[in-house]
């Protein structure tokens, strides 16, 4: 019953390569458009501001909540149920006063003060300051450029330039497609999802490696065939691996999402984003960047030295 | 082409080595197993407070009192730790000990791991667990660094201004100009001359620049500057650390983050509230001269206090009695270090005070040779408190006197105070001095705060996620690989062993996305096996034997799974080092799984597939 056939295929992924490309920069524009457009919902560590978490004892009425904090003089924050009926969630943009750590307090003694709020407790406050949010976004981005740099000179060290390049459209375009998707529906991109989206880089590049890889081979291997013929040849091979892998990755991540609590939910959203589109990306992206770039069997034949090839 | 039946044998070392690696891994991962009890710490509030054998009665004396069942009674390097069997009794039992015992002892909650004491005493320990999962306070604060440059010029218009009068230079005006730096205006050129002359001599730390004819520019050099706010970071530091101790934190973290940052961390600490106003209270200095002429001990016990004199305690609890009049007030504290007396070799104290302190300071030792002199420390706190159902802010200060020593000579802008018992009494009365001079403004610009329940919930709902993941996938895997799938699935359990002992043995903080990073390792970690095996059922289909797919498979595989891993471990590293608190942990849980997969994915699952397969007669392979 789990053979579903995924051996000796012989499916011509390259040919659709013109439509794949063509669909992959139409989404790609939207995202960017997306991003542009909506822009991105940034959380609390990148913004600035204040969250806190109250759970009380008998289940709350968030009119109540919020009548409560606009007496209290938090008119501008935002109140949500969180998880259950007992969990309220209080968002409080930054504001510009001389102690503002101060403010999660404020908001706790307000509520307590009230009636029914006696028992009220807190699950968990964050204030991040303005300037500690800036500092986080520019060290986001700086990460995520070093991880491509990294990766890029590793590739272009072991492979070949184009294979390379291939490997860098790849995943420029998961993680595109990833930040697009939290622009476009607006989910909250908070560090956790930053951190997500590096784990996609590495998940990406890790999957489309494992394509190259077998590209090289088949190019030192088989004397027949054109690059494109050998190109397929080597996807096919490795599709049952690309397949099994990414499901399984994928079956972490779901769990994780639905078991990790609300707090990985962002981080389990982008991971599963990443990881289908990263699948699709190493199958088609990499190997049709490369062709595109006019890589040859020449380019991956082994050096003078290395042809004595010792392998059965 | 004949292949041995020996193909897929390891060495007798190979098997061991593996072996000792897994026992190693066992070890390490051992103290998880045991959980943690809610407890009470009790060390003392100063150094010579003893916590012995007498004292541990005392405390066994008072739970009984109160009937509060404990587990047991610890006694270890000067700390006692009562071990609960539930947070409540815990809880009740820390206030009533807090109350009883005074503040010559800090009460901490702690969460104490409940591993045998013979695993403890060989140091292993169970992971240190972030706040995110314990619950606690994170702090971060930064130190106004242009308020303080600004207080250091502000001194230097004063030591200016002084200089000027003792050569006899006729200035116009001095004064602190906004965009930094000190101006000095003349009527005159030669004055100026004059004047930049003999400011190059005395105060040579200062840079001189002319912005106009009639005008002298002083700045701070940048040595002076990185100094100056280096002192200014580590002055709050200390005082942190003194406040902290007060708060009774168990495990507190205090440190220093890049060049004007500390970061704060209290475990277990809910009341946020009052721990902001513990942090943010301020300390000053007083100097006064001592009483001479009555007996300190007399007039604590009559409670008879001369008219001009004020009575105040020393560390150690000793009557102390000094003037009324103010000598000088601590932010005249330029900078003061420990070091080794250079005629006597004997710990010391060094001062440096600001040229307005060093005037006050010399007319007031002047007359005073062979007199005494106190050194007050005033902690200036407030502290919100529920009365009649409001809550209402009080202010107090603590006053104690941490230094009395007799006045050898005329003081001026450099002195040093000797006479103590120790090194470390030297240091501690050199940051105490640094405490209280004059404080560089702080502010909390993050806080993280997770509440014991919060983090409770984290930890169960992070372990739930990794074991059914662990079960998700070892049921995909045996289903799709069979054996091979049983055997790929005790190394992933293997990995996960790993990773929790790597984890206990370099104490790294396990956060919740750290527990994201283990699940979603586990994820990786099978892809070794799975590119291995499919690469065994493709070399079984071009028709080689089992025995040499099973070795071509894992030998072909692994130049594949290098790459892959690699590559995932360049963006961990990257990630490791631009992130910040619980990032950071998921990118040191899924460094350290992509490493040790390496290991239990490709050597350990071979082992075993050796083990089982090796040096056998195989017909028929199913993978």
């Amino acid at each position: 019953m789990w053979r579903f056939s995924l051996y000796n295929t012989n499916i011509d992924f390259l040919r659709w390569r013109k439509l794949a490309m063509a669909w992959s920069i139409i989404v790609l524009l939207i995202a960017v458009g997306s991003l542009l457009v909506r822009g991105m919902n940034l959380g609390l560590d990148f913004t600035g501001g204040t969250v806190i978490e109250v759970q009380y004892p008998e289940p709350v009425e968030i009119p109540k909540v919020r009548e409560t904090l606009a007496k209290a003089g938090f008119g501008d924050a935002q109140t949500q149920h969180f998880g259950t009926s007992r969990d309220v969630l209080i968002r409080i943009p930054p504001r510009e006063q001389a102690n503002a750590a101060a403010l999660s307090n404020d908001v706790l003694h307000a509520l307590q003060a009230d009636e029914g709020g006696a028992g009220a407790t807190l699950a968990r406050a964050e204030f991040v300051g303005p300037q500690v949010g800036q500092e986080l976004v520019e060290q986001g981005g700086l990460a995520a450029l070093g991880a491509l740099a990294g990766i890029l000179i590793y590739v272009m060290f072991r492979f070949e330039w184009r294979l390379a390049v291939g490997t860098i459209a790849a995943t420029v375009h998961d993680v595109i497609f990833t930040v697009g998707w939290f622009s476009l529906f607006q989910l909250e991109f908070d560090l956790t999802v930053l951190a997500a989206v590096l784990a996609v880089i590495g998940y990406s590049v890790n999957d489309t490696v494992v394509v190259l890889d077998r590209i090289r081979e088949n190019f030192r291997k088989r004397r027949k065939g054109s690059t494109m013929e050998i190109m397929n040849l080597s996807i096919n091979e490795t599709l049952s691996r690309t397949i099994m892998t990414s499901f399984v990755t994928l079956l972490s991540v779901i769990v994780l999402y639905f078991l990790g609590g609300t707090v990985m939910h962002g981080f389990s959203i982008a991971m599963i984003v990443g990881i289908v589109v990263g699948t699709y990306s190493s199958i088609y992206i990499a190997s049709a960047t490369a062709l595109y770039l006019g890589i040859s069997r020449e380019d991956l034949l082994p050096r003078a030295k290395e042809t004595a090839d010792d392998r059965p | 082409m004949p292949i041995p039946h020996t193909l897929n044998q390891y060495p007798w070392w190979k098997y061991l080595l593996i072996g000792l690696v897994m026992l190693w891994g066992l070890i390490f991962a051992l103290p998880n197993l045991f959980g943690e009890d809610p407890a009470v710490q009790i060390s003392g509030a100063r150094a010579n407070i003893a916590i012995d054998a007498a004292f541990q009665n005392r405390v066994a004396t008072l739970l009984d009192a109160d009937k509060l069942p404990h587990k047991r009674l610890e006694l270890e390097d000067g700390r006692l730790l009562i071990r609960f069997s539930d947070t409540e009794v815990q809880l009740k039992a820390a206030d009533i000990l807090k109350d009883r015992l005074g503040r010559d002892y800090i009460v901490a909650l702690n969460l104490a791991s409940a591993a045998p004491g013979f695993l403890r005493a060989m140091g292993l320990n169970p992971m240190y667990l972030g706040l995110d999962l314990r619950g606690g306070v994170h702090f971060l604060m930064q130190v106004d660094m242009d308020a303080t440059v600004k207080q250091v010029e502000e001194s230097y218009v004063d030591e200016i201004r002084a200089q000027l009068r003792n050569e006899k230079v006729l200035y116009s005006s001095v004064g602190r100009v906004a965009s930094g730096g000190v101006q000095v205006e003349f009527k005159d050129g030669a004055e100026r001359d004059k004047a930049a002359q003999a400011l190059r001599r005395q105060l040579p730390s200062l840079e001189q620049s002319e912005p106009g004819p009639l005008s002298l520019k002083l700045t701070l050099g940048e040595r002076e500057i990185k100094e100056k706010r280096d002192f200014a970071l580590q002055q709050n530091i200390t005082t942190l650390r003194n406040r902290v101790n007060e708060l009774g934190v168990a495990e507190p973290i205090i440190q220093q983050q890049g060049s004007d940052r500390i970061v704060v961390q209290l475990p277990g600490v809910q009341d946020t509230a009052r721990a902001k106003e513990i942090l943010g209270a301020t300390a000053t200095l007083e100097f006064r001269l001592a009483d001479e002429e009555n007996d300190w001990y007399q007039a604590a016990e009559t409670g008879r206090i001369p008219l001009n004199s004020r009575l105040y305690k020393d560390r150690d609890g000793r009557p102390v009695l000094l003037q009324k009049r103010v000598m000088l007030t601590g932010d005249s504290i330029v900078d003061a270090a420990s070091g080794l007396d250079q005629q006597s070799g004997g710990p010391a104290v060094f001062v440096t005070l600001d040229g307005k302190g060093a005037k006050r300071m010399e007319d007031a030792t002047k007359d005073n040779i062979g007199k005494r002199m106190g050194v007050v420390f005033i902690e200036n706190k407030t502290e919100t408190k529920r009365v009649d159902g409001e809550l209402k802010k009080t202010a107090y200060t603590v006053e104690e006197v941490i230094n009395v020593a007799t006045i050898r000579d005329r003081l001026g802008r450099r002195f040093q105070i000797t006479g103590l018992d120790s090194t470390r009494e030297a240091r501690d009365l050199a940051l105490l001095l640094r405490a209280g001079a004059l404080a560089s403004p702080i502010e909390i610009i993050e806080e993280r705060t997770v509440g014991p329940s919060a983090g409770k919930e984290n930890i169960a709902q992070g372990f739930r996620a990794a074991l059914i993941s662990l079960l998700v996938i070892a049921a995909f895997m045996t289903l799709r690989y069979k054996w091979f799938g049983t055997i790929a699935t005790a190394a992933l359990a293997a990995n996960v062993v790993l990773i929790v002992a790597a984890l206990s043995m370099l104490q790294a903080t396990l956060t919740l996305p750290g527990i994201a990073g283990i699940v979603l390792t586990m994820g990786m970690a099978v892809d070794a096996n799975v590119l291995i095996y499919e690469r065994i059922r493709e070399e079984l289909r071009n028709g080689n034997s089992p025995q040499a797919a099973i070795h071509a498979g894992f030998d072909r595989a692994f130049d594949t799974i290098l790459d892959s891993n690699l590559t995932t471990l360049i963006a961990a590293i990257m990630l490791f080092g631009f992130g910040t608190g619980p990032i950071k942990g998921f990118a040191v849980t899924l460094s350290i799984g992509i490493v040790t997969s390496m290991f239990t994915a490709v050597t350990g699952s071979r082992a075993l597939v050796n083990l089982i397969y090796g040096g056998r007669k195989l017909q028929k392979l199913t993978v």
